[in-house]
């Protein structure tokens, strides 16, 4: 049994001590962003925000996260109140399958968590380690930069902005 | 052994000969005609020809909600919204009002298999003119209740409005039969000139949900007790399974089941991760005998051309008059290619009373039911298929195995639902992939730079091993009472399957043009976005600009000159425009811009695209800096829908194009995960990638889901000729080859 | 060798040095410019043997910058004293080497001068260089004249007075630099001799494989016995070598030609990028390297096989596992997967028993990969590894560490390993977040495996 913080929240776990934070998500708290895309940390769909910090959840066993803080896509927004993030990635209609979204959008937050105006290189350095398959690409870009755009505006009105934690 | 051959006109006359004499035609497969047109409908249009009643497609409850139901798939394309946008509009109903029903054999029509770039063509077209049709019916009611006649009457917001301002809503007209009735061959369609919701960018109605974390995919079921179960795949084809000690497995935490069918092995635990760890260790106390020998992968072109094949000549047209002075011959090849989607398969049954029902992202649900129905040897009837969306699959993935997985699993617990995920090595290895291919082309150019002849041939497999009974699914195949793979099938012109897009729609005086059709299947394969027009577009086009080259023409204008089809040379133009093409331009140093054109199974969209490519001369790599997109696909529905799908097939086929190939030893496949099937990442998308759409109003919905895989392919070829001055017929057109080919 | 020690040898020499230096020493004329020749004047065939030679020597690791031409430095050679970055050596007239004769480019590389007669870092292995033939300097020559042309003019280095006279160079060079000593050793082979060619000379393997004194050169007297190159350690490649299973020619010549060797793991950090560019030469010069290099590291001794190297981490016991748990735990969770899945390498991980990483005296290789990771190439098969940077903390990767340590080796324990992490850390994430493109070596020259 381990206490685990998700998006603000203490959990009581109950699995063993190796199993991957992903499957802590998806099955203990019915958790759906985070997806099982390989396991391996070579796609990204499984990414989620532990201290600020972008991680692959399947490589990331519970045993690294005592006392940490993880946040995942549901813990942003919702389609009510939505993040800038989230808002940014349905303006720009930015999915196909969208499998691969939730965890794209959690790396680019934490970018631009703590960068607020990342150039474009930066932006395509940065989502590397994500595969997409349906070649929704430029419009992930796209919103990644409006996305950084809205929480510029957003911490002009306290009321809208969304972050993480 | 590829490259091209200048043979003089001698030599080509009597090489034409000795080709003609060396096929064995099918006269059945024989076309002589051009594009076939599409004879006038007597049936209802669209999807309405196999499910004509009305309330099959569209039902109006008392509440004033409507229900729009399609037996089409939503696989990521999004034409749920436009589905939605197209009842919208033609009930007269606001947008938002509307829910959309998909494939679900327990609630909608039998619209087969979501493939093909079929679904806006049938299904769209199916539910406009059953809203139109239905629209009339409640028109005409509203007539008898108001006692006036109908032309007085209007429709808006889900009612039906009288000249002095009396309305009736839909759910109050609907009476128990109203929709009950079968489809008139002809609607009383809108004018598109009045379209209000048609045509617009309405966002998707799925994108908010996934956006936040929201159940979007079959991965995201939870059903009260389910269970997960993992399947340990065997390491080969056709390995047998000759020993396993599934004791200890048994014994390890939360394993509730393991499960062995012959060569099939499956374990179930309570929680996922259990049953991850317990298929790790089920799969080291398994000892199979691999039996099959692949063949070898670096010789896949002789491989192919060799195996048996049944040969037909698909089109023929002669012309005397043309004579040819130069000719050219070249040969393009395709590996085996993988669907890769980033969702390994993944599907959910529950056995329950007798009934068993299962949730799974195939492409077809009544097929796939008919499939699993006759592998558990249980009656239709006792089956229901529900599609639920998964991860983007591209044709025909691992889905429907998944979902036979699942369902063979669930038999074994009967009560209790069972969720089975592949895992990424499983996907990798077992999917069927898109085929290889081999194309051999040679043609020929009068005096005046016009192709005088045309010779095409292709090797293929068929591009279709949907399950068409058991024997498709691998846990038929894998169970102790095995069933056979069927025999494979030539997809029927004139949409096609090894030789879709095989003619070209260019107009020459002499062409010749052969499918190779090769049932062997040394690996497994099925349906891929396009098909063959993937590699049949990427040679035609390709080899178009090398005749280009040859009569010293430039490629647009070179087309231009052999294309009759005005909306072709629409797009043509179109992209030549948007793109900034002009004819002799030289590119600034290490780029090159490439140019090509489909019509997708020369009847459902046009494309064409042009390519900017940077090319780094020491290390080989190729850029794509920018592409500029034309499509017309008759009558849009949501304009933004359709740019993000050809900006979608513009990348995913670079990324074939460019760097992915299946690989194999004599005896497993090797290329199981992202290190050894690597695809397109962040760093190689390019700077900008513009789409223009020639809206067509009033004209028939065109499938645009795969316009752009053929086009993007070999315009991205072009583009690395012309910036290397080397021609690239291999695919893919990897670093390495590029590099080679710059030193050569 | 761009290695921190270089400089501060340059101070110690400017002081031994004093008011001995000549003008005459110092001194060197500028070559006259030339108009930059056509790229059709160089035979196509030796511009073939320019670019396997080119890649012999690694020359656009260094002068070809992240995300930029292939060939315009602007390369940050980071040092304790300062930054030095490479030249543009494309033929561009202006900010390249355009209107370089061939004599001041065979200058340059035998004594380290450039065209106008300035005296140039170190960190240009001109102590390697000066053993390449003429031919090959020729051959070089044509290729680097046959690049696209860029106009990237050299950034300024960033060093302190006194060390950005370049006079002080010339005291260096008075003490470190011996003008072509490479003689061929009639007593061995042919292939020995090529071998041992190429090592001393354009390849510089010594450079970072061979520590350096207090004044940053070379020590004679210890070749081969381990450097370091950009925060990473450069194994001793001779008897001293930590590899668990001893090299010999068969597995040094796999490892150069195919990037990793099964009983060795994979080749990454700026090795990455060296068996990058051995793909790319005549297999004959890869087995000359690994003959010349085999006889280097000694004869292998017998023991150290590998089925024993492997029996000795085979089951862990649970001694390890119970002096350190929570290594333990990490191992099982986050490396096993990859590392016991039973699939060899490149694309399994290695038998962490077999690793030099894992066995070597200096911990710092270990935490560079745990914290980075491998990344993929860009559209090539490739091993991909995830790396820990963003999920383990100093205190998690130590405890992994140690585990490792503990468990597949028979060495001691790592002294300072917190502070170790804690600059590879710096060191390696920092580059991570700079750096403009993310696509890595080994296959593509242009990128560098620098996670």
């Amino acid at each position: 049994m381990m206490t685990l913080k998700v998006n603000g929240q203490d959990h009581q776990i109950d699995a063993d001590p190796d199993t991957p934070l992903l499957y802590v998500l998806r099955d203990d708290l019915k958790l759906n962003a985070a997806k099982f895309g390989c396991g391996l940390g070579q796609c990204g769909a499984c990414t989620v925000i532990v201290d600020g910090k972008a991680v692959f959840s399947c490589v990331t066993p519970l045993v690294l996260l005592e006392g940490k803080q993880v946040t995942t896509l549901e813990g942003l927004g919702s389609v009510a109140a939505p993040a800038p993030i989230q808002r940014a990635f349905m303006e720009e209609q930015a999915a196909q399958c969208g499998y691969c979204i939730a965890g794209m959008m959690m790396r680019a937050q934490a970018l631009l968590q703590r960068n607020s105006k990342p150039t474009d290189d930066e932006v395509r350095a940065e989502l590397a380690p994500h595969l997409c398959r349906c070649g929704t690409h430029m419009r992930i870009l796209r919103a990644v930069h409006r996305a950084a755009r809205l929480m510029d505006t957003a911490e002009l009105t306290p009321e809208r902005k969304g972050s993480a934690q | 052994m590829n490259s091209p051959v200048m043979l003089d006109r001698r030599s080509v006359l009597v090489g034409a000969g000795a080709l003609i004499v060396s096929f064995s035609l099918t006269p059945g497969f024989a076309q002589h005609q051009d594009v076939p047109s599409p004879t006038p409908p007597a049936s209802p249009p669209g999807s309405l020809k196999i499910s004509p009643y009305l309330d099959s497609w569209i039902r109006i409850d008392a509440d004033d909600s409507v229900t729009v139901f399609t037996g089409k798939a939503e696989l990521g394309q999004g034409f749920k919204t436009a589905f939605q946008q197209i009842a919208a509009e033609e009930l007269d109903v606001p947008f938002a009002s509307l829910a959309v029903v998909t494939a679900d054999t327990g609630r909608t029509a039998n619209e087969g298999y979501t493939a093909g770039s079929h679904s806006m063509q049938d299904s769209g077209t199916a539910i406009q003119n059953a809203a139109a049709q239905a629209r009339a019916l409640l028109v005409g009611e509203a007539a008898k209740r108001f006692d006036l006649p109908a032309e007085s009457l209007r429709t808006e917001n889900g009612a039906v409005i009288a000249p002095d301002g009396r309305r009736l809503g839909y759910g109050e007209l609907v009476v128990s039969d109203l929709l009950h009735v079968q489809a008139q061959p002809k609607s009383q369609l809108k004018d598109p000139a009045t379209f209000k919701v048609m045509g617009q960018s309405i966002p998707r109605v799925d994108i908010p949900g996934k956006v936040t974390g929201g159940e979007a995919y079959v991965q995201d079921m939870r059903l009260p007790g389910m269970v997960h179960a993992r399947v340990v795949r065997p390491p080969s084809y056709g390995a047998q399974l000759i020993d396993c000690d599934t004791s200890a497995v048994e014994k390890m935490p939360g394993v509730v089941k393991v499960v062995r069918d012959g060569n099939f092995l499956a374990v179930v635990a309570a929680k996922e991760f259990q049953s991850i760890k317990a298929m790790n260790a089920l799969s080291a106390a398994a000892k199979w005998q691999e039996n099959v020998r692949l063949p070898k992968q670096d010789d896949l072109a002789s491989v192919v051309t060799s195996l048996p094949s049944q040969d037909s000549v698909i089109f023929q047209r002669s012309d005397p008059s043309a004579v040819a002075q130069k000719t050219l011959e070249a040969t393009y090849t395709r590996p085996y290619q993988s669907h890769g989607s980033i969702g390994p398969s993944c599907a959910v049954a529950h056995l329950a009373d007798g009934k068993m029902t299962v949730w799974t992202h195939t492409q077809g649900v009544y097929p796939d039911r008919q499939a699993i129905a006759q592998m558990l040897r249980m009656p239709q009837d006792a089956m229901r298929l529900i599609h639920t969306e998964g991860s983007g699959c591209y044709g025909h993935n691992g889905a429907d195995d998944a979902a036979a997985d699942a369902a063979l699993i669930a038999r074994a617990m009967p009560g209790t639902p069972v969720r089975v995920q592949w895992m990424r090595e499983q996907e990798h290895a077992w999917e069927p992939y898109g085929p290889a291919m081999v194309t051999k082309l040679k043609a020929s150019l009068e005096a005046g730079g016009k192709i005088a002849d045309w010779n095409f041939e292709v090797w293929s497999n068929t591009h279709s091993m949907r399950p068409g009974g058991a024997g498709c699914l691998l846990a038929a195949q894998h169970m102790a009472q095995a069933f056979a793979v069927p025999p494979a099938k030539p997809l029927p012109l004139p949409e096609g399957g090894g030789d879709r897009n095989a003619i070209p729609l260019y107009t020459f005086p002499n062409a010749h043009i052969v499918h190779h059709f090769i049932p062997d299947m040394p690996l497994r394969i099925s349906a891929m976005r396009s098909l063959g027009a993937y590699h049949n577009v990427f040679s035609i086009e390709s080899f178009m600009d090398e005749l280009a080259g040859l009569a010293g023409a430039d490629p647009v204008e070179f087309r231009l000159k052999h294309l009759d089809d005005q909306r072709g040379r629409d797009v043509i133009a179109k992209a030549a425009e948007g793109f900034g093409w002009r004819a002799g331009e030289r590119p600034p140093p290490g780029r090159g811009f490439g140019f090509a054109f489909a019509r997708y199974k020369n009847l459902a969209a046009y494309c064409a695209v042009a390519s900017e490519v940077e090319i780094n001369r020491e290390t080989g790599r190729a850029r794509l800096v920018r592409a500029v997109a034309a499509v017309d696909s008759g009558q849009v529905v949501n304009p933004d829908g359709l740019t993000n799908q050809v900006e979608g097939a513009i990348v995913q086929s670079m990324s074939w194009t460019l760097y992915e190939s299946v690989s194999f030893d004599d005896k497993r496949i090797t290329s199981i995960d992202w290190q050894t099937y690597p695809i397109l990442r962040f760093d190689a998308v390019p700077d900008r990638i513009d789409v223009h759409i020639i809206n067509r109003p009033g004209q028939p919905f065109l499938g645009s889901g795969e316009t752009g895989q053929g086009p993007a392919a070999a315009s991205l070829a072009n583009a690395i000729a012309h910036a290397t001055g080397k021609r690239l017929r291999d695919l893919p057109l990897t670093r390495k080859r590029i590099k080679d080919a710059i030193d050569a | 060798m761009r290695t921190s020690g270089i400089i501060g040898g340059l101070i110690a020499a400017l002081v031994i040095g004093g008011a001995a230096f000549a003008f005459a020493i110092v001194w060197r004329p500028a070559l006259a410019t030339i108009d930059p020749a056509a790229r059709q004047s160089f035979d196509p065939e030796m511009v073939k043997r320019g670019r396997e030679l080119a890649a012999l020597g690694n020359c656009n690791d260094c002068h070809t910058l992240r995300g930029a031409k292939d060939f315009a430095g602007g390369l940050p050679v980071p040092t304790p004293f300062g930054t030095i970055f490479s030249t543009n050596i494309t033929p561009d007239p202006e900010t390249g080497i355009g209107r370089w004769s061939e004599e001041a480019f065979r200058r340059a590389m035998r004594t380290g001068v450039d065209r106008e007669g300035h005296h140039l870092y170190p960190t240009f292995p001109y102590d390697h260089f000066t053993n390449v033939t003429d031919d090959d300097d020729r051959a070089l020559y044509a290729f680097l004249m046959t690049r696209e042309p860029v106009v990237a003019p050299a950034r300024a280095n960033e060093l302190p007075f006194p060390l950005n006279q370049r006079v002080v160079v010339a005291g260096w060079k008075l003490l470190f630099l011996r003008p072509e000593t490479y003689q061929p050793d009639s007593t061995k082979s042919v292939e020995w001799n090529r071998g041992a060619y190429l090592v001393e000379g354009l390849a510089h393997c010594g450079a970072c494989h061979t520590p350096r004194n207090a004044l940053g050169a070379e020590r004679a007297s210890a070749s081969f016995a381990g450097g370091e190159s950009d925060y990473w350690s450069a194994y001793a490649i001779n008897a001293q070598s930590p590899a668990p299973v001893p090299w010999d020619a068969e597995a040094l010549y796999f490892y150069l030609r195919n990037g990793w060797h099964p009983d060795h793991g994979t080749a990454r950090g700026p090795m990455a990028q060296v068996v990058s560019n051995l793909s790319s030469v005549p297999a004959s010069d890869v087995h000359a390297i690994a003959t010349y290099m085999a006889g280097v590291f000694g004869p292998p001794a017998p023991e150290r096989n590998r089925e024993a190297v492997v029996a000795r981490a085979k089951p862990d016991e649970g001694k390890t596992s119970q002096a350190h748990p929570e290594g333990a735990a990490i191992y099982a969770a986050a490396c096993a997967s990859c590392h016991e899945s039973g699939r060899q390498p490149p694309y399994g991980g290695v038998n962490l028993a077999l690793s030099t990483a894992v066995n070597a005296p200096d911990p710092r290789n270990l935490a560079n990969i745990v914290l980075a990771g491998v990344r993929p190439v860009e559209g090539e098969r490739s091993p991909i590894m995830p790396g820990f940077a963003a999920s383990m903390n100093d205190t998690q990767v130590a405890a992994l560490l140690n585990y490792l340590r503990s468990r597949f080796t028979s060495q001691p324990p790592w002294h300072d390993l917190e502070k170790t992490i804690e600059e590879a850390r710096r060191t390696q994430t920092a580059f991570l977040q700079t750096s403009a493109g993310a696509r890595s070596a080994p296959a593509d020259p242009a990128q560098r495996d620098k996670p």
